[in-house]
Formats: C-alpha cells, sequence, structure tokens
C-alpha cells in the first residue's frame, strides 16, 4: 500500500488561513489502511479544525467527507455537487488525490493533509516499512525476495558494501542491512552461488530517471 | 460508601477503558469541556488484557494534538484504578478538578463565550 503521515496541525492550518468553509476528505484506499486518510481520520483531522477554529472564535465550518478512492475520477465526481460549497478541501489521500481533486475542480483551492512517505506494508500493527521503489523493473526473485532498490540505502545491485556492519547499514543501527539478509536467505536456500553474478548498471529509464510514468492499456481502454 | 465528588464531573460509562476513542475525547473539548480524564482499571488487570494500556495510549495522543492546537495539554488525562477503590476514585475527581479549575476554563469555551 501506499504509506503516508499526517501532516502537523499548525501546517494545516496555515495552509487554510482565511478560507471559512473547509472540506476534508479522505479516501478508502491505501490511506484508510495505513491508518492516515480514512473515515476515522477524516473525523479526527476535522474535530481538530473544529476546535482550533472555535477557539481562535472563527467560523467553525469543517465539514468531513470520504471517497471510496480519490485515485479514480468516477469517485471524485461523487464531489460535483458540494465542491463550489467550499473555500478550501483538504485531501488527506495519498498525493495522487488532491490533485485529481484539483485538476476536476479547476475553481477549488485543494491542500494536501498528509506526507504521501511510501510504498510498504505492515510489519505489525502501527509500524510500516518501505518495500518497494516502483523502479519499473521488479529482480526480487533474484535476491531470495529482498528488494535491494528499496531497501539498500544506496540501491546497490551488487553488494554489500563497507559499510554494513554487524548485519546493520551504516547510516543507523535500526537499519537492517538488506544485502547481508540476502546472503544469508541465499545461503540458507542453497542458492548463494548465483550471487556471483555481476549485476551490470540498472537501466532508471523504468523509473522517474524516464521522466512521468503513463500506461495504456489498450486492452482495457474504452 | 456515599463518597462526595465535584459535581462538575460528568461520568460516561464504557465497557472497558479501552472503548475510547480519541475522537470521543476530542468531541469533548470540541463541545467546550474544560477538561477530560479516563479511569481505567489497573495496568495488568484489564479484563480484556490490554484495553487500559490503549487508552492511554490513545490519551497521550490526544495530549499531542492539544499541544498542537495551543491548548494544555495537562486538560486530558489517564488514571489507574480498580473498581474497588471508592475513596481513590473520589481523590482523582477531586485532584483533577483541581487542575482544571487552576488551568481556568477551555480556550474554546472562552471563545465561543466572548
Amino acid at each position: 500500500m501506499i504509506v503516508g503521515d499526517s501532516k502537523p496541525l499548525e501546517e494545516i492550518l496555515e495552509m487554510i488561513k482565511g478560507r471559512d468553509k473547509v472540506l476534508v476528505l479522505g479516501c478508502r484506499g491505501c490511506v484508510t489502511v495505513c491508518n492516515v486518510g480514512g473515515e476515522k481520520e477524516v473525523g479526527i483531522l476535522a474535530t481538530a479544525l473544529r476546535i482550533a477554529r472555535k477557539k481562535a472564535g472563527q467560523p467553525p465550518t469543517v465539514d468531513g467527507m470520504t471517497l471510496e478512492r480519490q485515485c479514480d475520477p468516477e469517485y471524485i465526481e461523487e464531489l460535483a455537487e458540494v465542491a463550489g460549497d467550499y473555500d478550501a478541501i483538504i485531501s488527506i489521500a495519498c498525493g495522487v488525490g488532491p490533485q485529481f481533486v484539483a485538476e476536476r475542480y479547476p475553481e477549488a483551492a485543494v491542500f494536501p493533509g498528509i506526507n504521501t512517505t511510501f510504498i510498504g506494508g505492515a510489519l505489525e500493527h502501527g509500524v510500516w516499512a518501505e518495500r518497494c521503489q516502483s523502479c519499473g523493473n521488479c529482480l526480487v526473485h533474484n535476491f531470495g525476495g529482498l528488494c535491494p532498490i528499496a531497501r539498500c540505502s544506496k540501491s546497490l545491485m551488487n553488494g554489500p558494501c563497507g559499510g554494513s556492519a554487524k548485519g546493520n547499514c551504516e547510516i543507523s543501527p535500526e537499519v537492517p542491512c538488506v544485502w547481508h539478509q540476502i546472503v544469508e536467505k541465499m545461503e540458507k536456500m542453497g542458492r548463494l552461488q548465483e550471487l556471483e553474478k555481476v549485476w551490470p548498471n540498472k537501466n532508471w529509464l523504468t523509473s522517474r530517471d524516464g521522466g512521468p510514468r503513463k500506461r495504456v492499456r489498450e486492452d482495457l481502454k474504452q | 460508601m456515599r463518597l462526595q465528588y465535584p459535581a462538575s464531573v460528568r461520568v460516561i460509562q464504557l465497557p472497558c477503558s479501552g472503548r475510547v476513542d480519541i475522537l470521543h475525547l476530542l468531541k469533548a473539548f470540541e463541545e467546550g469541556a474544560d477538561g477530560v480524564y479516563v479511569a481505567g482499571c489497573m495496568e495488568g488487570d484489564c479484563h480484556f488484557l490490554t484495553g487500559n494500556f490503549k487508552a492511554r495510549r490513545k490519551v497521550n495522543y490526544v495530549k499531542k494534538v492539544l499541544e498542537q492546537l495551543g491548548m494544555e495539554p495537562e486538560r486530558i488525562e489517564m488514571y489507574n484504578m480498580s473498581s474497588a477503590e471508592g475513596p481513590r476514585f473520589a481523590q482523582v475527581a477531586r485532584e483533577f478538578t483541581q487542575r482544571i479549575q487552576e488551568l481556568g476554563p477551555s480556550p474554546v469555551k472562552a471563545a465561543q463565550a466572548a
């Protein structure tokens, strides 16, 4: 899923300064699963903003609404009747949400209420870790199912580097060295010799280096 | 036992302190409560094992929200007491009421009254 973090309330309050009617817009997709932008968080943020407004003696109109997804136009369409009623729309979806809302409703003032941080998974309830960097060319099967692009601080294809110590990365003892894990895993699987292969420079054209990405599926397009 | 505690304390019963939600706590402040405290069972004595620990974490979350809103985090607190400790319940009610009286009315209520 796409994992995000709530923006500090001070930052959000500064964004919506002077805007009377505010809508907090949640998303039932990834951000609901990582507990940062779903219906519950819409309620919490809207309530906190109303408290701030009441405290400052300002009009407390802060409503909440949660869309099925904010990354599909048909759900963004549900806003059509209400978008014009608000002076600010705070989207607490991933970075796609505020952009889709702003594209569909060009007159609306749209603000991001969360910071989109990474593509990852839950290690346990309340703990998430990065697992994918969407490089556009998945190779994890060569490394025992562990991704050296997303999980090595230097995205090394031929590791580990000299900074690997006691199984941890030199950037922090809290960060495991994924190359240490790869070697251990491959050894356990009896596939250590596969790591003798020297990988050439990775072609980053499939990643962000090739510019913004777009996919067209002719079989699905209507 | 007929113990006295301040009439300003409004008791809201929950099946377990773990049932309390961040939204419940924030709503109370939105509606103008000067202070909110959660009275849970003694740590280690939760019938549902971790309800009171969860309540404490939610209280701590709301403390941070209040701080970000420029309100005193002391306006919300978590207390642990056994259901057999009537005198402690009354004592905590008095202590917390005293604390809130020292902090004064909630700025939410004050701004609305103005």
